[in-house]
């Protein structure tokens, strides 16, 4: 049985206009859905299974599963078998280990029974029936949505800023769509996308002059309700790292320049966002990683400075400062004085997909001399791999198919990334000396554990020596702190301006 | 009769001085506290030797910037076989030193016990004062580690690289950055130019 027979037969386009419109609700997070659901999305048409959250863990009723996909489910007391067309899972009560078609995997909580039936976590789906199920399972856990089969539903986050005479829309569209951009009467702007349909998150628009309302137009299409003083648009699209960035600025009529009678009521635009005629390239995410924390306090200065205690300062303006200038989503990897295992760190940054990773420490020495800002970079090469493989290999994948998948080992997800470290690593070091000292040797590479396993461009900033008496009462002081933070952003955004260069260079 | 039983008797006493000798020879080798047991070296039932000798070795300390390690050419006492020359290379490197030299190696830290596999790499099993006394830093984490690993690479041809274990048992790291899961090889960039061979 495939997902082809599972829904009664209806005519496609309104299916899909009704599914669109279902998404939009389902993925606006102003959204207060009264009892979740999760959205069945195939080339047939739509049906819901509601989901059940026990604590945080969002659950289903293997029931409601065994009706939508047609599987046979027997309880035989000690196991919970669930077939599939010959193919088998097994579940037992109590356990997180299940076994599909013979192989192990894990879930994040067990199967569980209330008032009779039972409830299997939601990431079943993905780690368990898309291995057996003979049509691609595409699980979306934030929009609630399961894709059946070779449905095209790219992801699309849409954002709007505003400036005193332009405004720009921004849709991050994911996997990639090619996108068609029409004017329709002075009125509206539709934007449509070469998908199925749409797994859209859409800004809270508050009606201006230029864009009046941004909203779901049909299965494929957005539309831009335009303002009164809309003139023209320009669009542009560039390649981002899964997808694609579709830019939309709109202009006004004119260049505001005395305001009119009839405009004096209004409210003064807010000034406009640092940066917000250049594109932000492919950097969305930056995780800064104060070191240390908690009964951990790193390096500790001969006046009492402690290293946790610096790193989280200067952490917290670099997180201010970059948000403010450039826009970028920061990730903390800790807002307080807590101890954080290493690998949770970098495990925040890789669950992020973050485009940069970047450790925040302090240094010391046995020589009091030493001082200076120093860059680390991971070096691989010290770490004897032993028999662990590196390379490419075709493999089956979820939803059958073959793919190339490059094979590293887990704890050095950042051997692909070397190159680009080392630039962002020269670039951080050459924005640091323009503002605060920096150590003879600015830049080092080491086997460090946090940047090893980052799966993005890492360094690690060692900000000063504490073991150094003038440079500890300098770090623990405001400027210092401040221009270390500045050096920092600068650096971030000459990197993501050389990103933009090369993605746009093709290379 | 007497002369018979005398005989025996000798002969019992010599069969249990050899028996005693051979448990106290054995018994320390085979009781290392340490994970590795497995890919250690099978050992050798020949005796240490130790016969007052001494070799001339390369030991490390911090370089007067702080950033780097240099050596200093040392008398060690000679051992045989390997582990055993190891051992006595990582006692003299722990010792305390006086100034100007300074030592990345904490007060207090003691090597508990050395191993070599086949494979060349050496397990340094060394007290809990390394990490417990440690005074932070990268850097300082950095010369600590490349202090052991030079001081066994750079001396011992056998020795092709060094993992540190801390009181027996294997650590992420020792102050928080650098990475000890795996064992290090030589690595000459963190030694001063001046002073390496």
């Amino acid at each position: 049985m495939n997902a082809r027979s599972l829904f009664t037969p209806a005519t496609r386009v309104a299916v899909l206009a009704f599914c669109g419109l279902a998404l939009v609700l389902a993925g606006h997070p102003a959204g207060q859905a009264p009892t979740p659901t999760l959205q069945l999305l195939s080339r047939e048409g739509r049906r819901t299974i509601p989901i059940t959250t026990s604590g945080s863990q969002d659950m289903l009723a293997l029931e409601d599963l065994s009706r939508a996909f047609q599987l046979n489910v027997r309880d035989d007391g000690g196991a919970i078998t669930v077939g599939y067309k010959g193919r088998t899972i097994v579940l037992t009560p109590d356990q997180t280990i299940a076994s599909v078609a013979g192989r192990l995997i894990s879930l994040p909580v067990p199967p569980t029974r209330t008032d009779g039936r039972w409830f299997v976590p939601i990431e079943f789906v993905s780690r368990a029936l898309a291995s057996i199920y003979d049509a691609r399972l595409d699980l979306r856990r934030t929009s609630h949505l399961l894709v059946i089969g070779d449905l095209r539903v790219p992801r699309v986050t849409v954002r709007l800023d505003v400036a005193a005479n332009s405004a720009r829309v921004t849709l991050d569209v994911v996997p990639s769509a090619n996108p068609a951009i029409a004017q329709q009467g002075a009125a509206r702007l539709a934007v449509r996308l070469d998908a199925d349909a749409l797994d859209l998150t859409l800004p809270t628009v508050a009606a201006g002059p230029l864009v009046q309302a941004i909203r779901f137009a049909d299965a494929s299409s957005i539309a831009i309700d335009l303002g009164p003083r809309f003139s023209t648009f320009k669009s542009a699209s560039l390649p981002i790292d899964d997808g694609l960035r579709i830019t939309i600025d709109l202009a006004t009529d004119q260049p505001e320049t005395s305001p009119t009678p009839t405009t004096t009521a209004q409210a003064p635009s807010e000034p406009p966002p640092l940066d917000l005629i250049v594109s932000s390239g492919a950097l969305r995410t930056v995780v800064i990683d104060a070191g240390h924390g908690g009964d951990d306090v790193g390096a500790k200065g001969v006046s009492g400075t402690l290293e946790k205690t610096l790193s989280l300062a200067v952490a917290r303006r670099v997180k201010t400062v970059l948000e403010a200038r450039y826009g970028v989503r920061v990730v903390m990897t800790r807002d307080d004085d807590r101890a954080v295992p290493i690998e949770s760190r970098t495990a925040l940054a890789n669950n992020n997909k973050a485009d940069l990773f970047l450790s925040l420490h302090a240094n010391a020495s046995f020589r009091p001399e030493a001082s200076g800002a120093t860059v680390y970079v991971a070096t691989l090469k010290d770490i004897d791999l032993g028999n662990q493989r590196v390379g490419s290999e075709r493999m089956s994948v979820f939803g059958g198919g073959l793919r190339t998948v490059d094979i590293v080992p887990w704890g050095f997800a950042q051997i692909p990334h070397r190159a680009k470290s080392e630039e962002l690593a020269q670039t951080i070091v050459s924005a640091l000396m323009d503002r605060v000292p920096v150590a003879p040797r600015a830049l080092e590479h080491a086997p460090l554990r946090v940047l090893e396993s980052a799966n993005m461009p890492a360094v690690l900033l060692e900000m000063g020596y504490l073991t150094n008496a003038r440079e500890e009462a300098a770090l623990a002081g405001n400027d210092l702190q401040n221009a270390l933070a500045q050096a920092v952003v600068d650096a971030v955004g000459r990197f993501r301006e050389s990103q933009l260069a090369s993605a746009q260079a093709g290379r | 009769m007497t002369r018979t039983l005398v005989l025996v008797l000798v002969a019992a006493c010599a069969t249990a001085v050899a028996l005693g000798w051979s448990l106290y020879r054995w018994m320390p080798r085979r009781s290392p506290a340490a994970s590795p047991a497995s890919s250690v070296a099978p050992s050798s039932p020949a005796a240490v030797v130790e016969d007052g000798r001494k070799i001339k070795a390369r030991l490390f300390y911090v370089s007067d910037d702080g950033t780097r390690l240099t050596s200093v050419e040392r008398e060690v006492p000679y051992a045989d076989p390997t582990e055993s020359q190891a051992r006595r290379i990582l006692d003299a490197q722990f010792a305390p030193v006086t100034a100007p030299l300074v030592s990345a190696i904490p007060t207090g830290t003691a090597v508990r016990a050395v191993f070599l596999t086949p494979q060349g790499t050496a397990f340094v099993d060394v007290s809990p004062e390394i990490a417990s006394q440690h005074p932070g830093g990268s850097l300082n984490e950095l010369l600590t580690v490349y202090t052991i690993v030079q001081a066994l690479t750079t001396n011992l041809p056998a020795v092709t690289s060094v993992q540190v274990l801390v009181d027996g048992k294997e650590v992420d790291t020792l102050a928080g950055h650098l990475d000890m899961k795996h064992p290090l090889p030589r690595a000459d960039e963190w030694v001063a130019e001046s002073a390496t061979r």
